[in-house]
């Protein structure tokens, strides 16, 4: 029989030791990458299975969402919307946000929802969240073609800017997943956790400026309100979308930056430190 | 890379958490004790301690064990239930880390702890062989070059592209336990699996595994099935309470097992069995034990529809109103399965006799015991003193099952104790609210 070449990778001396975890971690998930991509694949193909619309799931939530908050903001409200038409405006921060609660939702919620597969298999237990989050990122790219139908609709194009915007999705990747590690692993012991996450995201909603533009924000609290990840995530998809029309505050996204990679760098490492005894408490 | 495995000094604690019982009966009481446990427990997190309100025990699921396995040996690992087996494979195969000690595994490692870990009820069979496959660390370019062979083992070929919740249970284990197998670790470690699904599908699996150790591949194999343990390892290793306490040939690992950790003799048993007196003075005891079937002759091989009875005589010395006797009939496992005994009568027969010969008739149900070997335990004691003679598991027969419908397929759930035939009625009722 052939040996297959991933299993060589395997192949050698596996040292399990009292206290010292696991010794190589990073390279036992780079072999387990398309449990990663398997574990996403499931979970969509689950999602969709015994849906009547289906994937029309993933447009009508940013649709509603984006059809309230323009009325309560842009209609009753009447904010500004600096050149932009409201609806525009809302989907633009509207995306971003969505990906990141729902990556934090179902990442936090992951190794509670797999405890099975924890208790009873081993493999780097951070696969678990990190491909729930990567299932977001399915949903934000349908979603995503609804804002650019909108944007073509409206007349309203981005222009070079939008070349910038992955950066922007990967900053927001990374806030996601960096909180989602921490909520995922916090369940595990802790079921509170559980309840914690559903006010996050609906506090976070009304802190992030989903419905309105950042620019409304006095100058004196822009920098303390630049500590939500989220702001510097929506801030720069405006502006990279908008072609122009909304202004980056760049001292606020780079802090939104280091915020997201410090929540990232600590999420792991209490991850890494927690997982070892996820099969005992789950 | 001679040894496959090396275990040294392993152990594992948990600690058991007992939740302190206050009996307060007043509201009042028991919210004001919720807020203070609320307060403090939430004060001890933010400091980074454990919870509180509880106190903690450690126990001890597995300690001090040593052993190695060499490249391409068959072990078998034998104990009771709770005697730390199923730590120490979730230890080898990495699911929970040792709170001591070490171990050094060469190669791939493979645990089936569970058929069809992560297997997904609304997905195709053709999904989660991929999926499964995935999750025991296939890449897909592996799963595909298997994929035949796989769906060909599992005898699945016409439901690939059907949710695995419409599989019959055999299925759904043929088609888990396939995946596993095309696995081609360099260890595999195998719990319980086969003791599901039809006999036929566990001998192709057990073959399988054989076929597995010819390659030079090592199997570690946790089963109850001393028949399955007999046939496939050439090694046991035998945990009680945490510890290991026999290593070696299978055959004496079997015997040790069975004399030393579930108190089985290893002589052959007649039946009906004749006993000696305990002691001289004893003022009581049971002088013979025999088994009969449902036509009333000595058997050790029962029929699981038909009932049966146990008979044991005994010798009352110097009557006593207090007598009454019990008897046990426990599972190759160790557990308990069934506890009868005279004291639930108003008064037991044996409280008003003279001194004198007599001989218990226990009759048993059938229908009840799943195929399998189980022992008789008889016992007869004194009110609030206890037993005076107790002959542990003095006689063993076996149950098999040739008339029924679930004899003939073989579809006894390992994990039920009992399997009683009951009888399942559907009725129609009437809607009150269409009405």
């Amino acid at each position: 029989m052939l040996p297959d070449r991933n299993m060589n990778a395997h192949v050698g001396e596996i040292v399990i030791e009292a206290g010292k975890g696991t010794r190589r971690y990073w390279s036992d998930l780079w072999i387990y990458r398309e449990l990663l991509y398997f574990l996403a694949w499931r979970d969509i193909l689950v999602r969709y299975k015994q849906t009547v619309i289906g994937v029309a799931w993933a447009l009508i939530q940013p649709l509603l969402f984006m059809s309230i908050l323009t009325f309560v903001f842009g209609r009753l409200a009447k904010l500004p919307a600096g050149g932009v038409p409201y609806p525009l405006l809302v989907l633009t921060g509207l995306l971003p946000w969505l990906f990141f609660s729902q990556a934090l939702t179902n990442a936090g919620n992951s190794l509670v929802g797999n405890a099975n597969m924890v208790s009873k298999i081993y493999f780097p237990r951070m696969i678990i969240p990190l491909s729930a989050v990567v299932v977001c990122l399915v949903d934000f790219t349908i979603a995503f073609v609804l804002l650019l139908l909108l944007a073509l609709m409206l007349g309203a194009l981005p222009d070079w800017r939008i070349l910038a915007l992955p950066c922007f999705l990967a900053l927001a990747f990374v806030a996601a997943a960096g909180a989602g590690l921490w909520i995922g692993a916090l369940t595990v012991k802790y079921r509170d956790f559980r309840y914690v996450i559903p006010f996050l995201v609906q506090a976070g909603m009304y802190i992030s400026p989903v419905g309105f533009n950042a620019a409304l924000v006095p100058e004196k609290w822009k920098f303390i309100y630049s500590l939500n990840p989220m702001v510097g995530v929506i801030d720069g998809f405006r502006w990279s979308f908008l072609a122009g029309q909304s202004v980056l505050y760049l001292p606020g996204l780079f802090v939104s930056a280091l915020l997201s990679v410090a929540l990232l760098l600590t999420g792991v490492r209490f991850f890494r430190k927690t997982e070892r005894r996820f099969a005992d408490i789950i | 890379m001679s040894h496959a495995i090396r275990v040294e000094n392993l152990g594992k604690t948990y600690l058991i958490s007992h939740q302190q019982r206050a009996p307060y009966l007043a509201l009042r009481d028991s919210l004001s004790m919720f807020v203070r446990s609320l307060v403090l427990r939430l004060a001890r997190v933010a400091s980074g301690q454990a919870t509180s309100g509880l106190t903690k025990e450690e126990f001890w699921a597995l300690r001090n064990v040593n052993f190695e396995v060499e490249q391409g040996e068959r072990v078998g690992i034998v104990g009771k239930n709770g005697a730390g087996k199923s730590t120490l494979l979730k230890l080898l195969s990495r699911i929970t880390e040792p709170s001591t000690g070490k171990i050094t595994i060469s190669g791939r490692v493979a645990s089936l702890l569970e058929v069809g870990t992560g297997f997904h009820p609304e997905l195709t069979g053709r999904e989660n062989i991929f999926l499964n496959g995935a999750i025991l660390g296939m890449s897909k370019a592996e799963i595909e070059r298997k994929f035949e062979d796989i769906v060909a083992f599992a005898e699945v070929e016409n439901f690939l592209d059907v949710p695995v919740k419409r599989y019959s249970s055999g299925m759904y284990v043929r088609l888990a336990f396939a995946v596993a197998a095309h696995l081609e670790p360099e260890l595999l470690i195998v719990d319980e699996v086969l003791a599901v699904g039809d006999a036929a599908f566990q001998k192709k699996c057990l073959n399988k595994m054989g076929d597995v150790s010819r390659e030079g591949r090592t199997v570690l194999f946790v089963s109850h099935n001393m028949g399955a343990v007999r046939q496939f390892c050439d090694r046991a290793i035998v945990l009680d309470s945490g510890e290991c306490v026999f290593d070696g040939s299978v055959e004496d690992g079997i015997l040790y097992y069975q004399n030393n950790v579930i108190g089985w003799s290893d002589r052959v048993a007649e039946n009906p069995t004749t006993l000696r007196k305990p002691f001289e003075d004893v003022p009581i005891w049971i002088q013979s034990v025999s088994v009969l079937d449902d036509s009333s002759r000595p058997s050790l091989l029962l029929e699981h529809a038909d009932s049966f009875s146990v008979v044991f005589d005994v010798v009352v010395e110097r009557p006593s109103k207090d007598y009454y006797s019990a008897l046990l009939v426990h599972d190759s496992y160790g557990n308990n399965i069934i506890f009868t005994t005279d004291e639930d009568l108003v008064e037991p027969p044996i409280a008003k006799v003279s001194a004198g010969h007599y001989a218990y008739s226990v009759q048993i149900s059938g229908g009840l015991l799943k195929p399998g070997t189980y022992s008789i335990t008889p016992v007869v004691c004194l009110k609030r003193r206890g037993k005076v003679d107790r002959r542990d598991a003095v006689l063993r027969f076996e149950v098999q099952d040739t008339k029924t419908r679930r004899g003939a397929k073989q579809i006894y759930r390992p994990s039920a104790i009992v399997a009683p035939e009951v009888p399942w009625v559907l009725n129609r009722v009437n809607d009150s609210r269409a009405a």
